[in-house]
């Protein structure tokens, strides 16, 4: 049965599912339950944005607030990982990484391969990511190519309510750990998901709109500003094919190329900052593996290469717009018609 | 030799310094071998501190979990990891304890207990928190111990996590192994207070401070912590104030050392010498007793070092496996 729910229900949904599921299934966090200890005020917050809220309650003793030590309770996760648990753990904003990135890129990450296979750590770090919050530089930004760079990491980034859901459950499931990606403009995104559990595998990027002129790869919010140019480039009699990536570790070559190769043109979109980031990924890899193919050089459109400001006004020209991407988009495909 | 004065029976002495003997010879031979120059990377041996990894181990089972340090060799052994298995590992060979994959600083064998060596200083702090976690949440009754040097125990991870662990109330134990040098720099220099088991107390943990050339010390204060910590009473702090024989890495010239310290600490303060004169001059065991575990742990190693002589490297393929479980 499905019904319009916003991203931040599917988030709770999934947790409470796998929770009711998988007795192994334990949550940790920064005012996950709403202070733990505190006279009077139990589930008060649910998390900082009230994502976990109500959880407590169903699922008592399984959701633990945590000091503000993300160093310990991170590692502790990750801890409780390899000993069998299957901890998510809520960072909070994923720009607080820098506090416990050790743990995270040194042990995480490391402890299957430099272990010969043996260890398995498998830990959801759920973390928002993105900028529109007015929240300036250090609660804005989107660090998925940091942790997209680093082998033995899974990303995901979803981009609507269905996905969430089902990459959530998928990636609480997956031995390995995963960066759980939770765009903070998009919790009250609603789409149509459906009340049961479900998987989405991580590794499978969507087609969500086809076209045969040019493709533009994105994921998480952007995803929407693309899909608003697409509908903008169609009046111009440009059809751009729009590809949500869902997960950026591991990605899915394969969709993106197959569709470049029909099109010829590809435009990336991401929200990070350029400099090594998704956006270049892309567009290397399709210049490498796909070069005979493209019509047009690839376009890139990203945020500048600068920290999130703050006034509101440049706050809403970091992101890139629809306006920016059908032009990139407009502009390969006028370059071609007009060769 | 009917009246033991020891809390351990003479099978338990024995096995205890059979334990300390196969580090010390482990660590004696990878010296050896280490300056013939065909083992790869860094080595850190633990020879002089092996009182603590034994004292401390003998108290526990597989369902205990340990988070060791770049100078893990004797946490491993100690806690049941495979001798012949680590030897290939720190070679570099396929049948190695981490395939190869790992090295020196990084042999793991989670099926008993041990969570890993440890490149960064003070990482296993947080992760054990986690095991014990997962323990207290099984209610299997396991502990979980972290070990740290004087120089680890000035990081943030390690500070932050013995808050967390008083918190959840987490059956922790804290052991730091003091032998008075972080890398090169003195502990004198590089931690202000006199006593870990002040600083534990400021987050609310209790410590204890012992002679960790010592094995009967060490047993008897780790016995006292981890009993206290199964039965739920929490994390606890050990210090072992030990020695280092060799030097911070396998080739370190050890200038920062006084002349003659080394000598001087082998002729007066080996935790071998002092395990075997207590245990002898009681009268539990004989000389005899020892020297048969002595030849025994002797040709253990000598297999040990020719099978991962003889072992094969790692294929290139498996430079591939195993950075995820399914891609």
């Amino acid at each position: 049965m499905a019904r319009k729910i916003s991203v931040k229900q599917a988030i709770n949904e999934a947790l409470d599912l796998e929770m009711r599921r998988d007795p192994s299934v334990i949550l940790l966090g920064e005012d996950i339950v709403g202070g733990a200890g505190a006279p009077g005020e139990i589930d008060a917050w649910g998390g900082v944005l009230g994502v976990t809220k109500g959880l407590d309650a169903k699922h008592p003793g399984r959701l633990l607030d945590t000091p503000l030590s993300e160093s310990a309770y991170i590692g502790a996760a990750i801890g409780a990982a390899a000993c069998g648990m299957r901890p998510v753990a809520e960072l909070m904003f994923l720009d607080f990484m820098g506090v416990c990135f050790d743990q995270i890129l040194n042990q995480a990450a490391k402890f299957k391969y430099m272990f010969g296979g043996k260890a398995r750590t498998p830990v959801v770090i759920r973390a928002m990511v993105g900028a529109g919050f007015r929240a300036a530089a250090q609660h804005s930004q989107m660090l998925t190519p940091i942790f997209t760079h680093v082998p033995g990491l899974k990303v995901v980034c979803p981009s609507n309510a269905y996905d969430a859901k089902g990459l959530l459950i998928q990636s609480i499931r997956d031995d390995d750990p995963v960066i759980f990606c939770e765009h903070k403009n998009l919790y009250g995104h609603e789409a149509d998901v459906p009340a049961e559990s479900y998987a989405i595998p991580l590794g499978e990027a969507n087609v969500v709109r086809e076209g045969r002129d040019v493709t533009i790869v994105s994921y998480g919010l952007t995803v929407h500003r693309a899909l608003e140019a697409a509908a903008r480039l169609a009046r111009e009699g440009i059809e751009a094919e729009v590809i949500d990536l869902r997960t950026l570790s591991p990605i899915d070559w394969d969709t993106v190329i197959e569709s470049v190769e029909a099109t010829g043109r590809l435009v990336v979109v991401d929200e990070a900052n350029p400099r090594c980031s998704i956006a270049c990924d892309v567009a290397a890899y399709v210049a490498q593996h796909a070069f005979g193919a493209l019509k047009a050089a690839p376009q890139m459109v990203t945020a500048p290469h600068t920290p999130v400001p703050f006034s509101p006004v440049l706050e809403d020209i970091y992101v890139p717009s629809a306006d920016a991407i059908a032009a990139a988009a407009g502009r390969i495909c006028a370059r071609a018609r007009a060769a | 030799m009917s009246n033991n004065p020891f809390p351990l029976s003479r099978a338990e002495l024995l096995q205890a310094y059979r334990t300390m003997r196969t580090i010390r010879d482990f660590e004696e031979r990878l010296h050896v071998e280490f300056a013939k120059g065909d083992i790869p990377g860094f080595v850190h041996l633990y020879a002089g501190e092996e009182a603590c990894a034994a004292g401390i181990m003998t108290h526990l089972t597989d369902v205990d979990r340990i988070a060791s340090t770049h100078r893990g060799h004797g946490h491993c052994i100690a806690k049941g990891v495979d001798v012949a298995e680590m030897m290939a590992e720190i070679y570099g060979k396929s049948s190695g304890a981490c395939r190869g994959k790992g090295g020196s600083m990084h042999i793991a064998d989670l099926a008993k207990g041990m969570m890993g060596a440890n490149g960064i200083l003070g990482a296993g702090a947080p992760l054990i928190c986690g095991a014990a976690l997962a323990a207290k949440f099984r209610g299997d009754g396991g502990v979980g111990v972290t070990f740290f040097g004087d120089g680890a125990s000035n990081q943030g991870t390690v500070l932050e996590s013995m808050n967390l662990a008083a918190v959840w109330n987490l059956p922790v134990i804290f052991v730091v192994e003091n032998n008075g040098y972080a890398e090169s720099t003195s502990v004198d220099y590089a931690t202000a207070v006199d006593s870990y088991v002040d600083r534990a107390s400021g987050f609310g943990v209790p410590g204890v401070t012992v002679d960790g050339t010592d094995f009967f010390a060490v047993h008897e204060a780790a016995g006292e912590i981890i009993r206290r910590a199964r039965e739920g009473g929490g994390p606890a702090l050990l210090e072992c104030k030990m020695i280092r024989f060799f030097g911070h890495f396998e080739g370190d010239a050890q200038t920062y050392k006084a002349k003659g310290e080394n000598e001087r600490n082998r002729e007066t303060r080996d935790c071998l010498k002092l395990f075997a004169a207590r245990v002898t001059d009681a009268g539990v065991l004989a000389a005899a007793d020892l020297a048969l575990v002595d030849r025994e742990v002797a040709a253990l190693i000598d297999d040990a070092v020719a099978a991962a002589k003889g072992a094969p490297l790692p294929l290139p393929a498996e430079l591939l496996t195993d950075v995820y479980a399914s891609y």
